[in-house]
C-alpha cells in the first residue's frame, strides 16, 4: 500500500468517523465511582480462585492426616 | 517546601480517598472526554470512565508522584476503553455484496457516498480492537503519534505499524465489497 492509497483510506475514514465533539459526562460519576470501591467486584471474583486454592490445600492436608476420612467421604458423596 | 497538589499524589499513592476524590473530580472531565473519542458512544463512555477510576484507585500505590497523574490516568484509561471495545464487539450481519452500478465519479449520489461511509465505518468496527484504537486517535482524531503511543503504552513505531495494518485491513475488508477507495 503506497502512500496516496494510505492517504485515500484515511480520507474515507475520516469522512466515515468524523472526530468526537468535545463532551462531558451527563451527570456526577463520583457516586458509582465510590460503589464500585466498596463493592470492588472484580476482586471478589479473581480472589475466587486463591480461596480454592486455599480450601483445596486445607482438604489435601486433612486428608494427609487422616486417610481413614477418604473412604467415608466418598460413602456419602 | 511541598506544594498542595504534590501532597495530594501522596496521599492518593497511600491509598486516602479524599485525596483520590480531589484527583477525581479534577481529571473526571478529561478522562471522559478521552475515554469517549475511542468509544465514541456517550453512555458507553461513562461506564468505562468509572472503571478506568476504579483501576486507577486499585493501582495507587504503583503511582510514581514524580509522573504526570494525567498521563498515567490516560494510560489507564486507554486499556479500560479497549477492553470496552473488546467486550462489546458485535459481529455484525452485514452484506457484503458488492455495490451495485456505481455512479460516475463526476456526479456523486448522496445516497451512493452515505452507503460508501456506512461501510467504511461498519468495516472499521470489524478491525481488531488494538488497531481501531491506534487508527482512531491517530487518524480520526488526528493526535500526535507520541501522545497516542504513550496513552497505549507502546512505542511510536509501533503506533505507526498498527495504523498501517488498521489501514491495510480495512482497504481489503472494502475492496471485497466492491469499494475500491
Amino acid at each position: 500500500m503506497n502512500k496516496d492509497d494510505q492517504d485515500r483510506i484515511q480520507q474515507l475514514l475520516r469522512e466515515a468517523l468524523p472526530p468526537m465533539q468535545k463532551a462531558e459526562p451527563r451527570g456526577n460519576l463520583w457516586p458509582e465511582v465510590l460503589q464500585r470501591l466498596n463493592v470492588q467486584p472484580r476482586i471478589a471474583i479473581k480472589s475466587i480462585p486463591l480461596l480454592d486454592w486455599a480450601l483445596a490445600g486445607g482438604l489435601l492436608a486433612f486428608f494427609a492426616f487422616a486417610p481413614m476420612t477418604i473412604p467415608v467421604l466418598l460413602y456419602y458423596l | 517546601m511541598r506544594d498542595g497538589a504534590s501532597s495530594v499524589l501522596d496521599e492518593f499513592r497511600q491509598g486516602n480517598v479524599d485525596a483520590f476524590e480531589k484527583l477525581f473530580r479534577l481529571h473526571q472531565r478529561a478522562v471522559y472526554w478521552w475515554i469517549l473519542r475511542i468509544v465514541r458512544n456517550p453512555d458507553e463512555a461513562e461506564e468505562v470512565t468509572v472503571e478506568a477510576f476504579w483501576r486507577i484507585h486499585r493501582a495507587h500505590a504503583r503511582f510514581d508522584p514524580r509522573r504526570s497523574f494525567e498521563a498515567w490516568a490516560r494510560t489507564i484509561a486507554t486499556h479500560a476503553a479497549l477492553d470496552s471495545l473488546r467486550a462489546h464487539r458485535k459481529e455484525r450481519n452485514i452484506s457484503l455484496e458488492p455495490i451495485q452500478d456505481p455512479p460516475a465519479p463526476s456526479a456523486p449520489d448522496p445516497a451512493f457516498v452515505a452507503e460508501i461511509r456506512q461501510r467504511t465505518a461498519l468495516a472499521f468496527e470489524r478491525l481488531p480492537p488494538r488497531l481501531r484504537v491506534a487508527a482512531l486517535l491517530a487518524v480520526v482524531e488526528q493526535l500526535p503519534h507520541k501522545e497516542v503511543a504513550e496513552a497505549l503504552g507502546i512505542s511510536v513505531t509501533a503506533v505507526k505499524l498498527r495504523v498501517f495494518r488498521a489501514l491495510r485491513l480495512l482497504r481489503t475488508d472494502l475492496q471485497r465489497q466492491g469499494i475500491t477507495p
